[in-house]
């Protein structure tokens, strides 16, 4: 058995460089906070790497030849009672390995790319500091030995990532932009915390391992009927998955996330395209033997959930001028399709093919997103704009950014033998056996993806000439390198047999391309693209054209199906006027009453009782003495008696 | 003889100290002070090695794991004292007897650890006076200020006359039972009238030691006259010793009348708690509001004594070392600003922050450890406490310990407002700390933010009161 226990320092690198980096960041140059947090963050990509190395080639395996799950480093955080403890520690098995490796890599590549990118900006160092705060709390998330730890970190997670959204807080929307997401999302956690509770509750655990192991408590506990026909271990997995949603950006708890794209460019790529709204997904996948055995029907809401978002996503994408809340909605149609992914896997071997398929493709979907998105930001860094609009006609100016660009739109779109193909594929495959009406609605989602990204392509790099007022050039070293980088992954993550790897029950097993499915994929892919080229490769009124056509259905998609609008029907006219007022009311009149009565008691007591302390020392010895007495009264004579 | 090395370590260095302070001559009385630290550190060092438990003097005087321990715990406290006071004692009114402080005060010392020790009345009688007469001297240490002598006379009166009603207890005891030895007492206790007397007696006398309410009347005038470093120690060191043996005592030789010392402690918690904060919330001198404020913390220690168990004695030990750190950090602050300014009210504070930023954040989190607010070290303390008095079904007594943990939210926010929001059109000028001050209240900072972290600590204490209960 190697030892595993340094992984420790995974977690405490990344909180140490922000502590150094928050302190002492204003005293040196800005390029030097930069400088420590990528070369702090580089170390842990190495450690990552050594680590995924050791674990899947280096590590004996299990007697039946599945990879082990066990905990590296473990120390006991809070004791609350002899059963119930928190602990905090590192866990591993193939997908926490696999999610250090994503964490750690794209983090790498935006903090390289965020020197050039945020060159010159206000609060560079505490950009970097809130960077190191991010990777702490996600690296934390994924390696949680228990759903205790996963949930305090999951709210680091989510302070972090507020506070980056909300990084230029000079400016009204980027403060709004971080407040509805950190609002949203702890709404979503209000139910993961419920979830946790019942879970714990009913199994008397928090430790992943007990919970997800054979003899897992959850598996004979909580079945019986509770409310509404669902098992009370049904409807806490509803719940938990409820947190999950929320940080995933499933419908309908997704609004936030569009509005999220504010914050800095390589903030998007790394919390809102790579790591944190993929928490959910690894949530569901982590708890993903309770989902399968003990709540089917929790596990066949996340397969609809994700089917819907994932299509209701691309048509929104399709409308959209903004090129970062196209890849906003992409993310969000993505992550529904690996939400589809886990909802539609069974457990074990080929059984699991959707678990295997779903984390495949948030491995190479990282890539990918990553990529578009940090390459979307050296384009608005190029022109000054985030509208398509004001685009067109860059190939030329941006030769490096176009061809990464390029790739990673190919990549999503499934054209193989790029990353997204193979992992796409997979989900497919498994959505077939389970489904053919989602089936379908997925194929549909994989052309509009195509579509809606070439549309995104061709617009920016090809369309009509624009006029600049400075011609746009290509950007710095420190961010074209890391397009570079993950271009690589773009083209070549597809190629890793995933199966052998990371699987439901931990055993390798042999995936085929199925070309049965794989085939109309490409095919709708392609069509995707041919309409996008046709559409805009040149300037045409064609789009125009189909979007009065299509009349209102295409301006409720613009409007995103008016979602927003819809949330703040209910809260501003429902909530606050038939609801808080009353309630506001009542506290103002009746509760604040009762607190300025009970202070008013208070003071005036203090002041009635003031006297006994006179200084008097005749006084003190007469209280003392007569306390003493009234004692002896009250327990000799009562008592005894 | 390595059974009673924490007494015996700290009777070598009172002679070292005694001899050197004889040789020294008048005006370089100072050269003392890093002695008296560097010796009291290598005692609280050497008193975290392993020892063995035993008894001596045919079980007068008892060693344990867990008497160690606390007197570890009261070492360390009283190191902090020393780090702390090194500024004051400097001042040209002091310089000639420096010393004194010292001697006086590991005296007392000698005398809690003997009394935490001590299986027999007598013994425990003993321990009590030698760690009560001296502090009357502290408290007169400014004799030339009035109050400082006030505060003197008043405590030894005191003093004197609980040890009065305390022998009175003890006598009883002895007559009804025959014997001084707790562990012969043990089984006599029957709860007869006469020993409920005696209990009573014997518990005013602590009750002064505490100062719990009705018997914390000398307790504000004597915080307010003695120096800063001398009200600290009072309210953390002299109190958690007495808090240590009472709590033995309680749980070793009353344990068969625990319901009716349960009943008793219930009336004393409210009304400590409720007095303490009510009289807290009406004071401008910070010396008082903090002897106000340690008032209603000894109201809170004693619920976990009322929890009878292995848990509660654990839970005690935690608050008190807990509140040993938050207690020190913000009489450190208020020390040393006394001793600079000599500003000692709540207005003097306003707008400290703005001068004096890195003292006004000690002094809010010491401030925010001894109102409980998570994630300090206080707020386990507390919510440690809470637990235990409601798996013990007190949950009438943790909810107004609930209600006045929130009233002293309001007193303890008084302060920090004043620090951070008011305004002043005369702050307190800014000025540098000697490296002492500095070292002291950063080591009251670190215990507060550590002990909170580290369960560890925690757990330590629990395993060693196993055989307490």
């Amino acid at each position: 058995m190697i030892d595993f226990s340094y992984t420790a320092w995974i977690l405490l690198l990344p909180i140490f460089l922000f502590i150094v980096i928050g302190l002492l960041g204003n005293r040196f140059k800005p390029i030097v906070s930069g400088i420590v947090g990528t070369s702090g963050l580089f170390i842990i990509w190495l450690l990552s790497l050594v680590t995924a190395y050791k674990y899947f080639f280096v590590l004996e395996k299990a007697a039946d030849g599945s990879f082990l799950k066990f905990m590296a480093f473990n120390m006991r955080w809070l004791n609350l009672t002899d059963k119930l403890h928190i602990d905090m520690g590192v866990l591993l098995d193939p997908i926490s390995v696999m999610m250090l490796i994503v964490i750690t890599t794209v983090s790498l590549m935006v903090h390289l790319y965020s020197i050039g990118y945020m060159h010159g900006e206000k609060g560079f160092s505490r950009f970097f500091a809130l960077l190191s705060l991010f990777s702490f709390s996600m690296l934390g998330l994924v390696v949680a030995t228990n759903i205790f730890q996963m949930y305090v970190f999951w709210e680091l997670v989510g302070v972090s990532s507020y506070l980056l959204i909300g990084f230029y807080y000079t400016k009204d929307s980027a403060v709004a932009a971080s407040k509805k997401a950190f609002i949203v999302t702890r709404f979503a956690d209000l139910g993961f915390l419920i979830g946790i509770l019942m879970l714990s509750y009913v199994t008397g655990t928090f430790d992943f391992i007990t919970l997800t192991g054979p003899d897992s408590p959850a598996l004979t506990s909580g079945q019986g009927v509770w409310f509404l026909g669902l098992s009370t271990m049904t409807w806490s997995m509803i719940f938990v998955f409820m947190g999950g949603a929320g940080k995933s950006a499933m419908f309908p708890l997704h609004i936030w996330l569009p509005d999220a794209m504010e914050g800095p460019t390589p903030v998007s790529a790394l919390i809102h395209a790579a790591t944190m709204v993929v928490a959910g997904v690894y949530l569901v996948a982590r708890l993903f033997p309770i989902y399968v055995f003990s709540a089917p029907v929790a596990l066949d809401i996340v397969m609809w959930v994700g089917a819907f978002s994932s299509i209701f996503a691309a048509i929104i994408a399709c409308t959209q001028y903004d090129i970062k809340r196209v890849l906003a909605y992409s993310t969000i149609s993505q992550i529904g399709l690996m939400m589809f992914g886990l909802g539609v896997s069974g457990y074990g071997g080929h059984e699991g093919l959707g678990y295997m398929a779903s984390m495949f493709h948030l491995f190479t979907h990282a890539f990918f997103k990553a990529l578009l998105f940090l390459g979307a930001g050296a384009i608005i860094h190029a022109v000054h704009s985030n509208y398509m609009n004001d685009m067109g006609g860059l190939h030329k100016n941006l030769p490096i950014t176009h061809a990464t660009f390029l790739i990673a739109c190919l990549a999503i779109a499934g054209v193989p033998p790029l990353a997204g193909f193979f992992s796409k594929d997979e989900i497919l495959a498994a959505g077939s056996e389970r489904s053919l009406l989602l089936y379908w609605v997925e194929m549909i989602v994989s052309g509009l993806t195509a579509f809606y990204m070439f549309r995104l392509y061709f617009s920016i790099f090809w369309g009509k000439k624009q006029e600049y007022h400075q011609t746009p050039h290509e950007a710095p070293k420190t961010m074209t390198i890391p397009l570079m980088i993950l271009a690589l992954g773009a083209l070549l993550a597809g190629l890793i047999p995933f199966s052998n790897f990371v699987t439901s029950d931990r055993l390798p097993f042999v995936s085929h391309l199925d070309m049965g499915i794989a085939i109309p994929a490409v095919l709708v892919g392609l069509t995707g693209i041919v309409v996008a080229a046709f559409f805009y490769l040149k300037e045409t009124d064609i789009p125009d054209k189909v979007f009065k056509a299509l009349g209102s259905f295409s301006q409720a998609a613009f409007h995103k199906f008016y979602i927003d609008e819809l949330y703040l029907f209910i809260t501003k006219k429902i909530i606050f006027n038939y609801i808080s007022r009353p309630v506001a009311w009542f506290d103002r009149h009746i509760v604040d009453g009762a607190m300025n009565g009970l202070a008013y008691i208070t003071n005036e007591t203090s002041d009635r009782i003031k006297k006994l302390q006179s200084g008097q020392l005749q006084q003190y010895a007469l209280v003392f003495i007569s306390g003493a007495l009234l004692l002896v009264l009250l327990f000799v004579y009562l008592w005894t008696s | 003889m390595l059974i009673m090395r924490h007494e015996l370590l700290l009777i070598v260095i009172t002679v070292i100290l005694l001899v050197v302070e004889i040789f020294l001559p008048n005006t370089r009385k100072r050269k003392i002070i890093l002695p008296a630290i560097l010796l009291m550190a290598a005692v609280t060092v050497i008193g975290f090695f392993p020892g063995t438990p035993g008894i001596l003097f045919g079980g007068m005087y008892q060693s344990t794991q867990l008497s160690m321990l606390l007197k570890n715990i009261l070492n360390v406290g009283v190191l902090i004292i020393f780090i702390q006071s090194v500024d004051w004692l400097k001042q040209d009114q002091n310089k000639e007897k420096i010393s004194e402080f010292y001697l006086l005060m590991l005296s007392t010392l000698i005398g809690m650890n003997y009394m935490i020790s001590s299986g027999n009345f007598l013994m425990f009688y003993l321990g009590l006076e030698l760690a009560t007469i001296p502090i009357a001297a502290l408290a007169a240490y400014e004799r030339f200020k009035e109050k400082s002598a006030e505060a003197g006379v008043k405590l030894i009166f005191i003093s004197a006359l609980s040890s009065g009603i305390l022998l009175y207890g003890l006598s009883m005891i002895y007559g009804t039972t025959g014997t001084m030895y707790f562990a012969d007492v043990a089984p006599l206790i029957t709860g007869a009238p006469l020993q409920v007397l005696a209990f009573i007696f014997f518990f005013a006398g602590m009750a002064f030691k505490i100062s719990l309410v009705p018997f914390h009347l000398w307790t504000a005038d004597v915080y307010e006259g003695s120096p800063v470093n001398v009200a600290s120690y009072l309210s953390v060191i002299s109190k958690g010793a007495a808090v240590f043996i009472f709590t033995i005592i309680l749980y070793t030789v009353f344990t068969k009348i625990a319901v009716l010392w349960s009943e008793v402690l219930y009336v004393i918690i409210i009304l400590t708690i409720t007095v303490g904060n009510l009289f807290a919330m009406r004071q401008q001198n910070l010396k008082r509001f903090l002897a106000f404020s340690s008032i209603a913390q000894a109201g809170f220690i004693l619920l976990g004594i009322i929890s009878q168990s292995q848990v509660g004695m654990t839970t005690v030990i935690y608050f008190v070392l807990v509140y040993i750190f938050s207690n020190l950090g913000a009489f450190g602050v208020v020390g040393i600003i006394s001793n600079r300014t000599g500003k000692e009210t709540i207005n003097d504070y306003d707008g400290l922050y703005r001068t004096n930023p890195k003292l006004s954040l000690v002094m809010m989190l010491a401030l925010f450890s001894l109102a409980g607010i998570p994630p300090l070290a206080g707020f386990f303390g507390k919510f440690f406490l809470f637990t235990a008095g409601a798996k013990q079904g007190y949950y009438i007594l943790v909810l107004i310990a609930l209600i006045n943990t929130i009233i002293s939210l309001y007193y303890y926010l008084l302060v920090i407002k004043a620090m951070f929001l008011n305004n002043s059109d005369q702050p307190i000028a800014y000025f540098k700390s000697d490296n002492y001050t500095r070292l002291g209240l950063i080591l009251c900072v670190a215990g507060i933010v550590v002990i909170g972290f580290t369960s560890s600590v925690y757990e330590l204490i629990y395993n060693l009161s196993f055989g307490l209960y």
